[in-house]
């Protein structure tokens, strides 16, 4: 095991991208993930990576080029973030049809406008039902572990699908946090060398990747999305485990924490979590019953074990770090079918927070949890806002 | 209608198998198809080389006509031809 180091978010990620080493990365600058690709870029500058790093004039074309770079073979990152995500949107889809195993560190920001930088989850939602898989991180060491089981399971046989990895902007990619990244040769043999399906290359077995489908065909090909997706949970499963032997880092799709005897819990995503595993201590040394529950893959969603997880619960607050204006949160949506049939489900409310990187206070999150003991909260709340 | 099961396709739709465009007959998109005038044609085979479709037929290093199954009816061989001897000429009138 390494020495511990004290790094921000965005640079742990191109340390791991630096054990990896890529074949290929393209990318796009735009804050708050900038120095994911700064960082990678001196790698490649000094001959620690022998990877062909394009800087491409946008993140459309970014996008493509590593679609078009891992069709033909090679082992490929990206990152983006914010409007570079939502300039992406079109290739997202693209990636995934194509079934094209590409890595891409989000560094969660907000979409414009009014125009703001800071974190929330508003990019990674545009995302949701692009076929990608979605792994959200809590803090610097999450950042670093998630990108390494990121690369597994999007590589996997059973899978083959492009996965993000988010981390909340500035809050965790500029924060400097301790973290143990793994030996160079240890991450080697975990991630193992890339395998390549019928890459373009391969001059000797020609392929046409991306054809056209039209309504005979589309149906059949968009429902191999549905099965890859139904075998994320069980490989991702099993990675986590191997990962823990190795690194001592034990990961679920869905953590819990206080969970099994607690009568109301909150549920969220991302950096938020660590907060609540505070606040969650402080109000039961007061006496009560609170349990909070992170969410770490989004995509597919583990409906199952965020059931089991809730069964027999009071009341849950759902906090979604972006808004569908109209409605709840996306996460809201997802739990509550996550739960409605089952017997006496919990009540659930959602909480709209941290909108444009409004800091969330441990106060404040105790307050949601007094509003679910006390049953009240109306069924989507907005935390915070000045009314 | 295609009978393939969704599990029996490649991943991604890709094509595995070599030449199967053979077996789309792009022809049918067509709205003008190009027609040759022998006289006029020198079989300099501008033609053949510009041709997106490979639809231009040619035996014996000589130009002898269209593979109507599969031209789409694009022009660019009359556009290319430097003796002007192929016409675009509307189809179903």
């Amino acid at each position: 095991m390494s020495k511990p180091l004290a790094v921000n978010g965005d640079t742990a990620i191109a340390m791991a991208w630096r054990q990896i080493n890529p074949d290929v990365v393209a990318a796009y600058p735009i804050t708050p993930q900038t120095i994911i690709v700064e960082s990678f870029s001196d790698f490649v500058h000094d001959g620690i990576v022998d990877t062909e790093y394009v800087c491409a004039e946008s993140e459309h074309s970014a996008l493509s080029i590593c679609i078009g770079a891992s069709a033909a073979g090679a082992r490929v990152a990206t990152a983006t973030a914010s409007a570079g995500l939502a300039f992406m949107w079109e290739v997202l889809y693209i990636a995934s049809s194509m079934r094209t195993p590409i890595v891409m560190a989000i560094a969660n920001r907000t979409l414009s406008g009014p125009i703001n930088i800071h974190c929330d989850h508003s990019d990674a939602m545009g995302a949701r039902d692009s076929g990608w898989v979605q792994i959200f991180g809590e803090n610097v060491q999450e950042a670093y572990d998630n990108t390494l089981i990121a690369f597994r399971v999007a590589e996997h046989m059973k899978v083959r699908l492009p996965t993000i990895t988010c981390i909340d902007g500035f809050i965790i990619t500029h924060a400097l946090e301790r973290f143990e990244p793994l030996d160079d040769d240890e991450v080697k043999k975990f991630v193992g060398p890339y395998q390549a399906i019928r890459p373009l290359l391969d001059l000797k077995n020609p392929t046409t990747y991306g054809p056209i489908a039209l309504p005979d065909y589309y149906y059949e090909i968009k429902y191999q999305l549905a099965v890859a997706m139904e075998n994320v949970f069980e490989v991702t499963r099993d990675i986590m485990a191997e990962y823990a032997k190795l690194s001592g880092r034990q990961y679920d799709l869905v953590e819990g924490y206080r969970t099994e005897d607690a009568e109301y819990v909150v549920v969220a995503m991302g950096s938020t979590s660590g907060t609540l595993r505070y606040v969650v201590d402080q109000m039961r040394e007061q006496g009560h019953k609170v349990g909070t529950v992170k969410i770490r893959l989004f995509r597919p969603f583990p409906s199952d074990d965020i059931a089991a997880m809730l069964k027999g619960k009071k009341a849950v607050a759902v906090m979604d770090r972006a808004m569908s204006p109209g409605t709840g949160g996306a996460l809201y949506s997802d739990i509550v079918q996550s739960l409605y049939s089952m017997e006496g489900a919990p009540k659930v409310t959602n909480y709209i927070y941290g909108l444009g990187g409004r800091d969330v206070m441990p106060e404040q999150l105790e307050g949601v949890f007094e509003e679910i003991m006390a049953g009240k909260g109306d069924r989507i709340n907005y935390m915070g806002v000045r009314k | 209608m295609a009978n393939e099961r969704s599990s029996e396709l490649p991943a991604g739709g890709m094509i595995i198998e070599r030449g199967s465009s053979k077996r789309y007959k792009t022809g049918e998109w067509r709205s003008k198809r190009p027609e040759v005038d022998q006289d006029k044609c020198t079989n300099c085979l501008t033609c053949w080389i510009y041709c997106p479709d490979n639809s231009v037929l040619v035996e014996n290093e000589k130009m002898t006509g269209f593979k109507y199954s599969h031209c789409k009816g694009c022009g660019i061989c009359a556009n290319q031809c430097p003796a002007k001897a192929i016409a675009m000429i509307e189809e179903g009138v």
